[in-house]
C-alpha cells in the first residue's frame, strides 16, 4: 500500500548533487510532491526534505541508494506521525472581492492567516499550515478572486531526539578509532 | 572541496614545489598513486595532457586503443587482473560519450576504474561549444562518483579523491572531467592521498552480536548452501570462503563472476548459479534451509522467479553494499560488511560438521546433468565441434590456472560451464551489462597488467566484429593474447532464444562473416582455423605454445543450444536440461 513519507537528508554543498538523488527517485518511477533544499543548521551542509508517495518496502530501498551517494551524509525516513511539518503559501486576492461580507474576520479567526500587502487592487496573505489547511483556505478564498497563489514544500522536524550534530560527531570519531582492513584494490 | 585544498595549501606552504602545469600535476597524482599504465586515445581538449606524457614515459606506460570503448574496458580488464584500480583517458565530446559503455559495464560489476576525460576550456562550459558534451550529466547515472575540475590547483585533491573513492567499499568506476585551460594553467604542485571523506563511510564497525546470530544460523542448520560472488574476489575472502565451507561442510555455489572464488575441482563446488547455471545448485536453492550469500546481489539472471526463489531458506546476506540487500530478495539477517572481515570473525563460531548427505544429493543431480548435458557437450566423438568441448581443452591444457576473458553470449555461458577455475586463475567477463565486443579489448587490458600469466580470450564471431579494430592494438604493442573464436555463424545466444521462444525465426541473427583468416594477416597476427575435431587438440597446443598475439578460430556446430536452461520466468527448481 502506498503512504505519504517524508524523506530528510543531509548533503555536502557540492554541485549535482540534486540531479543523482533525483535520478534514483525517477528510475523507481516515484514522483516528488514536494521538495524543500536549503542550508542546514551545520554550515556548510545542506538539508533536503522531500514527500513522495510510495510503499514502505520501496521508500527504504530508496533511501538505501540514495545514502550510498558519496556526498550524502545521512537519510531519514519519516512517516507523517514521526514529524511535526508545515508549509507556507501566500495567496494574492481582490481587494474588493475580500472586503465583502465577514471574509476578512474569518479569514483571520478561522484560517489563521496573516495580511502581508494591502492595495486598492489586492490584497497578500500568507498562510502556515499543513496542506490541508493551504488548500482549504484556497478554496475559501476562491469566492473573492485569487489573482496569483504560491505554496512551499513541506519543512519537517523529526519527533525523535537525536540530531545531526551527533551523527557528525560518531562519523568523525568512527573515523579517528576506525581499524582498516587491508584493501585488495589498493 | 576548495576549503579543503586551501588549508592543505596552507600548511604546507613552506615545502611547495615551483609552479607546474595542471597536465603534469594529473600525471605525477597518476605516479603517486602507483599506476603504471594507461589506456587512452587523443583529442584536441586532452592534448596539453597527452603532450606532458611524453615527459613521463619512463614512469607511465600509455596505450592507444582503437576506439574509446576499447580503452575503457581494457582499463576494467587491468584493473581486475591487478586488483589496482585501472585508467582511462579521453577527450572531450565524442572520446568522452564513446565510454559510457564501459563506464556502464565496470559500474555494474563493481571494478575501481578512474576515467580522466577532458572538457572544452571552462570559459566555453555551457555553450555548446565544439565538442562540448556534458559528461558528468551522461556518466553521473552509471559512476559512483563524478566532478568537474576547472582550475588547476584542484586537480590533485579531485585525483587523491577518485582514487580512494574508486577502490574503496563496493568498488566502482569515477569520472574526473579537466577543462582544457586548467590543463595549462600552473600550480603549486603537493599531493595528499585522500583517506577521508565525511559524508562517504566504506568502512563499517563489525557487529559480533551479527556474526554470533549467523553462527547460530549455520550450525542448526541442515541444508545451508553458500551462494559465492563478485564480493569474494573483491575483498580478497577466496581463503576464507574455503576455511568456512570446509569446516561447516557447506557447498558453495557461485555466481558468474564469483566462479575463481572457490576452487571449482573442489568437492565443496556445487557449481555455478542461475540461468545456464548448473542443474545440482539452481534446484537445490529450492531445498536448501539455509542460503549465505557472499558479495552477491541476487541478480533476476541468478534467482529466476523471486516468488519461487528459496522458499525453504532462511537468508543471510553478507554483503559491504547496504543497498544491494533487501532489494531483490528478502533476508533474514543482514551483514552489511567486507566479506573478508565478516567470514574471518565467522569461521571460529562455525562448528566443524560434515554433512555427506546433503552433499549426496549434488552429487546425485550432477550426474544426471553429466550425462544429459556435460558429456555430449565435452566429450563428443561425432558431429560438429562443440563449444564445450573446446572449452575443456583450455581448461585440461592451463590446468584451470589462466587469465580467461570472454565476450557474451553462448560462448560465455561455455567458458562459465565448461572451465575449471582455480583459486589462481581469473575470470574477465561482462557480467552484468553483458556487454558484446567487451571480450577483446578486455584481454589486451588483462594481458597488460598480467604479464606472467597466459591470457586466453573465448569471443563469438558476433561480438569479435563489435571490437575487432582491438587487434590494431594488440599487433603495435605485441601484445601475446590467444584469441579462441568460436564461430558459429550466428549470434548464437539470440538465436537460441529465438529457436526456444518465438517459434523458430531467425530474425537478423545469421551473419555472412569475413575471412578471419585474412583479417589476422592483415593485422601481422599469426592465426590457424581448425574445423575438424581431430585438428582441436594439437591446434590449442599449438596456440599456447605460440609466441606473441594468436588467433585460432575453430568452426563449430552453427545451431547449438546452451542447457540447462532456466526459462525467463521460470523457477530455479525448474531449470530444464534438455530443449523441448
Ligand atoms: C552490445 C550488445 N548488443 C546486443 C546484445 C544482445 N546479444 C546478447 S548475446 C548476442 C549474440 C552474440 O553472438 P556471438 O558474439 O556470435 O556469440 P554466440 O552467442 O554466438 O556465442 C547478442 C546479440 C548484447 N549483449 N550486447
Ligand atoms: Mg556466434
Amino acid at each position: 500500500m502506498q503512504q505519504e513519507y517524508t524523506i530528510s537528508l543531509f548533503t555536502e554543498d557540492h554541485i549535482g548533487i540534486l540531479s543523482r538523488i533525483t535520478l534514483i527517485l525517477t528510475r523507481r518511477q516515484i514522483n516528488i510532491e514536494s521538495i524543500t533544499a536549503s542550508e542546514s543548521a551545520v554550515s556548510g551542509i545542506q538539508m533536503l526534505t522531500m514527500v513522495v508517495s510510495t510503499t514502505p518496502d520501496m521508500v527504504n530501498k530508496v533511501a538505501r541508494q540514495i545514502e550510498k551517494l558519496v556526498d550524502v551524509i545521512k537519510v531519514f525516513v519519516h512517516t507523517n506521525q514521526e514529524i511535526i511539518s508545515q508549509e507556507i503559501a501566500l495567496y494574492k486576492v481582490t481587494t474588493r472581492g475580500l472586503m465583502s461580507g465577514s471574509m476578512i474576520g474569518d479569514l483571520v479567526r478561522l484560517h489563521h492567516a496573516r495580511i502581508l500587502e494591502v492595495t486598492p487592487e489586492y490584497i497578500v496573505v500568507e498562510k502556515n499550515g499543513s496542506k490541508e489547511e493551504i488548500t482549504g483556505l484556497l478554496a475559501f478564498l476562491e469566492p473573492c478572486g485569487v489573482l496569483q497563489f504560491v505554496r512551499s514544500g513541506r519543512i519537517a522536524i523529526t519527533r525523535q531526539v537525536k540530531e545531526l550534530n551527533a551523527y557528525l560527531k560518531e562519523m568523525d570519531d568512527a573515523e579517528r578509532t576506525r581499524h582498516v582492513p587491508s584493501e585488495v584494490y589498493n | 572541496m576548495k576549503e579543503e585544498i586551501k588549508t592543505a595549501a596552507e600548511q604546507e606552504k613552506t615545502g611547495l614545489e615551483p609552479e607546474i602545469s595542471g597536465a603534469e600535476a594529473l600525471l605525477r597524482c597518476l605516479v603517486e598513486e602507483g599506476v603504471d599504465t594507461i589506456f587512452g586515445y587523443p583529442g584536441g581538449a586532452i592534448m596539453p595532457v597527452y603532450d606532458k606524457l611524453l615527459d613521463y614515459s619512463d614512469r607511465l606506460r600509455h596505450i592507444l586503443t582503437r576506439h574509446e570503448q576499447g580503452a575503457a574496458h581494457a582499463a576494467q580488464a587491468y584493473a581486475m587482473v591487478t586488483g589496482r584500480p585501472g585508467v582511462c583517458f579521453a577527450t572531450s565530446g565524442p572520446g568522452a560519450t564513446n565510454l559510457v559503455t564501459g563506464i556502464a559495464n565496470a559500474f555494474l560489476d563493481s571494478v575501481p576504474v578512474v576515467f580522466i576525460t577532458a572538457q572544452v576550456t571552462s570559459g566555453l562550459i555551457g555553450t555548446d561549444a565544439f565538442q562540448e558534451t556534458d559528461i558528468l550529466g551522461i556518466s553521473m547515472p552509471v559512476t559512483k562518483w563524478n566532478a568537474q575540475v576547472k582550475k588547476a590547483e584542484d586537480i590533485p585533491d579531485a585525483i587523491a579523491r577518485a582514487f580512494y573513492i574508486a577502490r574503496s567499499g563496493r568498488p566502482g568506476p569515477v569520472l574526473v572531467d579537466i577543462s582544457k585551460d586548467a590543463q595549462f594553467a600552473g600550480l603549486s604542485y603537493s599531493y595528499r592521498n585522500c583517506t577521508y571523506i565525511r559524508s562517504y563511510n566504506p568502512v563499517i564497525q563489525l557487529q559480533m552480536r551479527d556474526i554470533e546470530s549467523a553462527a547460530v544460523m549455520i550450525n542448526h542448520a541442515e541444508k545451508p548452501l553458500i551462494l559465492a560472488g563478485h564480493g569474494v574476489i573483491l575483498s580478497g575472502a577466496s581463503e576464507e570462503l574455503r576455511a568456512l565451507a570446509e569446516k561447516g561442510g557447506i557447498p558453495v555455489a557461485a555466481t558468474l563472476l564469483g566462479l575463481p572464488a572457490f576452487p571449482n575441482n573442489h568437492r565443496l563446488f556445487a557449481g555455478m548459479l542461475g540461468m545456464h547455471g548448473n542443474y545440482a545448485p539452481n534446484i537445490l536453492t529450492n531445498q536448501a534451509d539455509l542460503i549465505i550469500a557472499i558479495g552477491m546481489r541476487f541478480d533476476d539472471r541468478v534467482t529466476g522467479n523471486l516468488k519461487k526463489y528459496a522458499p525453504d531458506a532462511r537468508i543471510i546476506h553478507i554483503e559491504i553494499d547496504k543497498a544491494e540487500i533487501n532489494k531483490n530478495v528478502r533476508v533474514d539477517l543482514e551483514i552489511n560488511n567486507d566479506a573478508r572481515e565478516v567470514l574471518a570473525a565467522l569461521i571460529p563460531l562455525v562448528r566443524q560438521i560434515s554433512r555427506e548427505k546433503w552433499i549426496r544429493e549434488f552429487r546425485i543431480l550432477d550426474r544426471v546433468e553429466y550425462e544429459k548435458v556435460i558429456s555430449p557437450e565435452t566429450e563428443p566423438d561425432e558431429g560438429e565441434i562443440r563449444m564445450g568441448e573446446v572449452v575443456k581443452a583450455v581448461s585440461d591444457l592451463t590446468e584451470g590456472n589462466a587469465v580467461i576473458a570472454t565476450d557474451v553470449g553462448q560462448h560465455q555461458m561455455a567458458v562459465a560451464r565448461y572451465y575449471r577455475f582455480s583459486e589462481k586463475s581469473t575470470l574477465v567477463t561482462s557480467g552484468g551489462m553483458g556487454t558484446m565486443g567487451f571480450g577483446l579489448p578486455a584481454s589486451l587490458g588483462a594481458a597488460s597488467g598480467n604479464p606472467g600469466r597466459p591470457v586466453i580470450a573465448f569471443i563469438g564471431d558476433g561480438g569479435f566484429q563489435m571490437t575487432v579494430q582491438e587487434l590494431g592494438t594488440i599487433m603495435q604493442y605485441q601484445i601475446p593474447v590467444k584469441i579462441i573464436l568460436l564461430n558459429n555463424s550466428f549470434l548464437g545466444m539470440v538465436r537460441q532464444w529465438q529457436q526456444m521462444f518465438f517459434n523458430g525465426r531467425y530474425a537478423s541473427t545469421e551473419m555472412v562473416n569475413p575471412d578471419f583468416m585474412a583479417l589476422a594477416g592483415a593485422y601481422g597476427i599469426q592465426a590457424h582455423r581448425v574445423t575438424q575435431r581431430g585438428e582441436l587438440r594439437d591446434a590449442i597446443v599449438t596456440m599456447l605454445a605460440a609466441e606473441g598475439p594468436y588467433l585460432l578460430e575453430t568452426v563449430i556446430s552453427r545451431e547449438a543450444n546452451i542447457l540447462p536452461m532456466v526459462e525467463p520466468g521460470a523457477s530455479v527448481s525448474d531449470v530444464t536440461l534438455t530443449y523441448r
